[in-house]
């Protein structure tokens, strides 16, 4: 039987009422998701050539890329936060402030956008068109989760390499900031890692790690997300991808900041 | 023996399975035919677990499979071999390793065994020699028999076809047929096989059901279908164009 008319005057709220309830099961699908990736992860069988070749593909693979942004990252900020500290007479703090930016913040952060834009967007499109192409229904009918093979390793392997290329990230970067501090603007090197030893801690570190460790769940969870209910066709397959780009480079700045907040 | 009680299914309130019975005697070849976006694909999906029905009954060898969790489904799976309209092979994977990937996964077996398998299986399907090969550098029909290959490897009891010679050209239409005729008699699995192939299907399938606007509109023996009194049947095998009102 066809459903009454909805008066016009009742029709907005008609509308919000959907659209909630849209979002409220995307976000239940989306958070089951992570869950049952989470269960398969500590219960057998474990995927464990999935998981080496998802290391390969996410962290290996994103080495040049985490070196070369790294690089210039750290030799920028050498150069501008050099110009700063001049004006107060401060040049010697350079070394702990290029180190403190890069371990407790623009490590963690810019190694996981250049990883969500080089291998986050690869994992969606693999996963997108493994999807269409019936290859997810394939190891399903075979009886073998497609979790375990597609979604598990990944995430574990974000989990393990974020961290992992963030310390690149940070130590490159370093190197990057004292290329121009030390080498082209004639700060002594003895101050710069000096300095850096007296106010950089334990805590420092531990923040990015965190960070770092967080953001590589965020993003292989959105990047597999994305891919595994992806639309139909090659159009589906690059909204999707373009999606979980956009979704996990905005998660990566809100959470940023949440854990900033709360760690110390 | 598989058999479906009463199948319905809709997607956004529009009904495309209308309650469909079907019997498949074991160790037979059952065609379903049906005009394109009928309900085969989708009817498929249901026997194979992959989607879930509104109301009817989907029995597996006397289980229901429309009420079982994931693990017991799985359970049923064991039994299954399907090849897809596309032939799903794994890209990443060459084709002998995608045909040795279900006994890799599921089974005990050593390397050796698992190689002599796989190689006896795509000598079967006349691919000796092409294991090394990735699926993006053998041809369509190539890829379905490597398809055909891996939906046997593990002797399956039940297995399904969903349009396997889409696309390809008559030569190799009946050369898979006759490729799936020669497995059959073979290994004696009972057979589902979605198919637009009219006449050629005749020759193969022990039983032909016909799937029109979401119910079973005619089914029996090929010889009973062509000479069917149903009009949409009669439309549908010789392929005359609807007429519009």
């Amino acid at each position: 039987m066809a459903e009454p008319a909805v008066p016009v005057v009742v029709r907005p709220f008609e509308i919000i009422g959907r659209r909630t309830i849209e979002l409220i099961e995307v976000l239940g699908r989306f958070g089951s998701f992570f869950l049952l990736a989470l269960v398969s992860m500590v219960t057998p069988p474990f995927k464990t050539r999935a998981f080496v070749d998802r290391l390969h593909y996410i962290g290996y693979r994103s080495l040049l890329i985490i070196i070369l942004t790294g690089a210039f990252t750290g030799m920028v900020l050498g150069l501008q936060v050099s110009l700063t500290l001049s004006r107060f007479g401060s040049e010697a703090f350079l070394g702990p402030a290029v180190a403190l930016s890069l371990i407790r913040e623009l490590g963690p952060v810019l190694a996981a956008l250049m990883v969500t834009g080089r291998a986050g967007s690869a994992l969606t499109a693999e996963i997108g068109i493994m999807r269409i192409t019936e290859q997810i229904d394939a190891l399903t009918v075979m009886a073998l989760s497609p979790f375990r093979y597609l979604v598990t390793p990944s995430i574990l392997a974000g989990i393990v390499t974020f961290p992992l290329m963030t310390a690149l990230f940070d130590v490159v970067g370093i190197f990057g900031g004292y290329l121009v501090g030390v080498k082209l603007l004639g700060l002594s090197e003895g101050t710069y890692f000096g300095e850096m030893r007296t106010f950089v801690d334990l805590h420092d570190v531990m923040t990015g790690f965190w960070k770092s460790l967080s953001f590589g769940a965020i993003v292989t969870w959105v990047a597999t997300y994305k891919g595994f209910y992806v639309g139909h066709g090659a159009e589906g397959v690059a909204r999707a991808t373009t999606q979980a780009v956009v979704l996990a480079s905005v998660l990566i700045l809100v959470w940023d900041y949440f854990m900033g907040s709360i760690l110390p | 023996m598989i058999k479906v009680r009463g199948l319905t299914k809709s997607f956004g309130g529009q009904p495309v399975l209308r309650g469909v019975d079907l019997d498949v005697p074991d160790g037979s070849i059952t065609v379903i035919i049906g005009r394109s976006g009928g309900g085969k694909s989708v009817f498929l999906k249901h026997l194979l677990g992959l989607l879930r029905p509104d109301s009817g009954e989907v029995m597996i060898n006397g289980t229901d499979i429309t009420h079982l969790g994931s693990r017991a489904m799985d359970e049923v799976r064991q039994h299954y071999g399907v090849v897809f309209q596309g032939g799903a092979l794994f890209d990443s994977l060459t084709c002998f390793d995608n045909v040795a990937f279900p006994l890799r996964e599921k089974t005990e077996l050593g390397p050796d065994e698992i190689a002599k398998r796989v190689e006896q299986r795509l000598e079967q399907v006349g691919l000796a020699g092409v294991g090394a090969k990735y699926p993006a550098e053998i041809s369509g029909g190539m890829r379905k028999r490597v398809a055909i290959a891996r939906a046997l490897v593990t002797e399956p009891e039940i297995v399904f076809f969903d349009e396997p010679t889409t696309g390809l050209d008559p030569v190799l239409v009946n050369t898979i047929h006759r490729l799936i005729l020669t497995l059959h008699r073979a290994y004696g699995f009972t057979a589902v096989m979605v198919s637009h192939e009219i006449p050629e299907i005749f020759e193969l399938a022990d039983t032909v059901a016909m799937l029109h606007e979401g119910r079973i509109v005619a089914v029996g023996p090929p010889a009973a279908i062509q000479g069917s009194p149903n009009p949409v049947v009669q439309q549908f095998i010789r392929g005359e164009p609807e007429l519009k009102a």
